[in-house]
């Protein structure tokens, strides 16, 4: 693991061209993401922090500017390299689970595994057991994705994020389709994650996910309006227990 | 990937829409099993034929009215009469590579004998006759020389008409009436079946050719000259030989093409399967245009399907799919789909081709090449039809293909 920070933008630009205008999505970004961080970019829609996140995914190339990922970079990669570089580097938790459905979660754990070149010798059905279990879900292994909660669903995105262990965890508002409690079970679970070392960004626009995470970044029409460490971080997990001994009494 | 789970994911992905694929698959089996049939239907139609015109005798020279061209494709034979019985005589005479020859002259008459009447074409032939055919009587016996020369009013009856005048009893010694004429019958041919196209070689009387000519009214000619060669080795020479004694025959001068044509079994089994190939080519023909659609099939239900699963193919590329990968999905799943649909079709070819053997009698066979062939050849239309589709998957953009909804 690269010592550097994970994520070092420079300049990062992306315009798009609609018809004879051209869009500036993004108007010039830096940003570097220190290993370990947990940070959640925020920002108004139209704010670029969609575009943002194709770009730091890897699903998209800036228009201008660097992006250096892991000390490599990334910014000039053709679709095979970048491909390659979502899979091994890059975990993706989405808003809509994006699962394969009629497909066991054990399944649509295991799908990064089977486009990983590097480490073919692996076994896979172990590592996604391994990565369910992590979540909590080591026991719903055979059901498809309609058999389980939003809450669930999500558990086995990030599973299937984790299995290749990414340096990073990239998640577009992640809880945005789950109700508040599972959203903080869900923040609960990147907390714990988080503390043993990975790397996770976050777009949200829910100002009450933001207090979870130990900085915020804020968008405003292609700049960076705001960078900020969290100074009274909440713990999900404790936030939890507290909403669950409220209900209890 | 691996090439295990990539054909695990097209399996599964096909069986998910049975009713579709099954529909898809359809003009594939429809294509393969077709030219299955065809081939089978045709391999039993040549042997057929061969075995038939192997039938004919042994070392067989057949010498018919009328020019032939060069490349055996008959241009008009026997649209006018140029054989006698002179022709035949002086062939016999001066041949030395031909160990028996024999006019036929051929005349209808309904025949009535026994009670009964029955209609079937006549040949005068010579006493070489059923030598050269290999034709051997199952009762009495064949006419002699003697009988030739004298112009006896004897017959020898095949075993359809024995059968038809005389049923049940042995029709040796009994009288027949041809066109009036009052002939002994003195010996019935053995069974020897149908030609090659069909008709049955059993329904004839054979009569002395001088006879037939000089008691037999109505329409005659000389529909053949028959002559066997001393070995098959003599076949080809005795080809040229009888030509030259034909033309000298004929008096032709050098510049004046044959007035006849003479021809072995390999010539006229070259003739009669020759149909058969132009049928079996114009069948593949279909066979392969049906192929053809059956790919645009496939083509359409595969573009449909990267349509319908775009939010799939959006995930796979997000979790590192490379654009090769979903090509190669796709690929496998169409390849799928097309070669089962060729086995489908190659069993079908199988059983269909056994119940026209069972139906007709012929020797429907299927090379196992063959089989193997039409497989492959499903697959390619996989390859070729679903290559396109799978590229048009694998150009998709995973950001656009991830908000597909």
């Amino acid at each position: 693991m690269a010592t550097g920070p994970v994520i070092r933008l420079r300049d990062l630009q992306r315009t798009y061209a609609m018809g004879r205008n051209e869009v500036r999505a993004l108007a010039g970004i830096d940003l570097e993401v220190a290993p370990g961080e947990m940070i959640a970019i925020m920002g108004a829609s139209g704010s670029g922090k969609s575009t943002l996140m194709n770009i730091l995914g890897c699903l998209d190339r800036p228009t201008a500017g660097t992006y250096e990922l892991d000390g490599r970079r990334v910014d000039q990669l053709g679709g095979k390299e970048l491909a390659d570089i979502r899979n091994q580097r890059i975990g993706f938790v989405f808003q809509g689970f994006n699962l394969l459905p009629r497909t066991s979660a054990q399944e649509n754990v295991e799908l990064p595994l089977l486009y990983d070149r590097a480490h073919h010798h692996r076994d896979i059905g172990r590592a996604a057991t391994a990565a369910l279990e992590r979540v909590g879900l080591g026991d719903r292994r055979d059901h498809v994705p309609n058999e389980l909660s939003g809450g669930q669903q999500q558990r086995v995105a990030i599973a299937r994020a984790l299995v290749t262990e990414p340096a990073l965890l990239l998640a577009d508002e992640p809880t945005g389709n789950l109700d508040t409690h599972t959203s903080i079970e869900i923040l609960a679970l990147f907390q714990a994650l988080n503390d043993r070392g990975l790397t996770v960004v976050m777009v949200t626009h829910e100002l009450d996910l933001a207090r979870y995470v130990r900085r915020v970044v804020e968008l405003r029409d292609g700049r960076l309006v705001r960078d900020e460490a969290v100074r009274d971080r909440r713990d999900a997990a404790a936030d939890l227990a507290a909403g669950a001994a409220s209900a209890a009494s | 990937m691996r090439h295990a789970r990539l054909f695990r994911i097209a399996v599964r992905s096909i069986a998910r829409t049975k009713l579709r694929s099954a529909l898809t698959m359809l003009g594939v089996i429809i294509g393969v099993g077709a030219v299955m049939v065809m081939v089978a239907i045709g391999q039993g139609a040549r042997s057929r034929i061969e075995a038939s015109i192997q039938n004919l005798g042994t070392n067989l020279v057949v010498i018919t009215p009328g020019a032939s061209n060069a490349g055996g494709v008959s241009r008009g034979a026997g649209s006018f009469n140029r054989l006698t019985i002179d022709d035949a005589e002086k062939l016999a005479r001066e041949s030395l590579l031909l160990s028996n020859v024999s006019p036929v002259i051929m005349a209808g008459a309904r025949i009535r004998g026994g009670g009964a009447n029955w209609f079937a074409p006549i040949f005068g032939v010579d006493v070489a006759y059923p030598v050269i055919r290999d034709w051997a009587t199952s009762s009495g016996q064949f006419f002699g020389a003697a009988d030739v020369r004298a112009m006896r009013k004897v017959c020898v009856l095949g075993a359809t008409v024995a059968g038809n005048i005389f049923p049940g009893q042995d029709p040796v010694g009994e009288q027949v009436i041809l066109r009036g004429v009052p002939f002994k019958v003195i010996g019935v041919l053995a069974a020897k079946g149908q030609t090659a196209d069909g008709s049955d070689q059993d329904d004839c009387i054979l009569a002395p050719y001088t006879t037939v000519r000089t008691r037999l009214a109505g329409r005659q000619f000389i529909a053949q000259i028959l002559g066997s060669a001393w070995s098959a080795a003599d076949v080809e020479a005795a080809k040229s030989e009888v030509s030259a004694i034909m033309r000298e025959s004929h008096g032709l001068g050098d510049w004046e093409e044959d007035d006849f044509t003479v021809r072995n079994q390999a010539d006229l089994a070259e003739t009669a399967t020759g149909t058969t190939r132009v049928m079996s080519m114009l069948l593949a023909a279909i066979a392969a245009i049906s192929l053809f659609v059956g790919g645009i099939g496939i083509m359409n239900i595969m573009l449909v399907s990267v349509t319908e699963r775009t939010r799939e193919i959006g995930i796979r590329m997000a979790i590192g799919a490379r654009p090769g990968d979903v090509l190669a999905q796709f690929l496998v799943e169409a390849v799928v789909l097309s070669t089962l649909g060729g086995l489908v079709g190659v069993a079908i070819g199988y059983g269909s081709s056994w119940l026209v053997g069972r139906l007709t009698g012929w020797p429907t066979t299927i090379a196992p090449a063959m089989a193997g062939l039409a497989l492959g050849f499903s697959a390619a239309v996989g390859v070729f039809f679903g290559f396109w589709p799978a590229r048009k998957a694998a150009a998709l953009d995973p950001i656009a293909a991830l908000r597909y909804e």
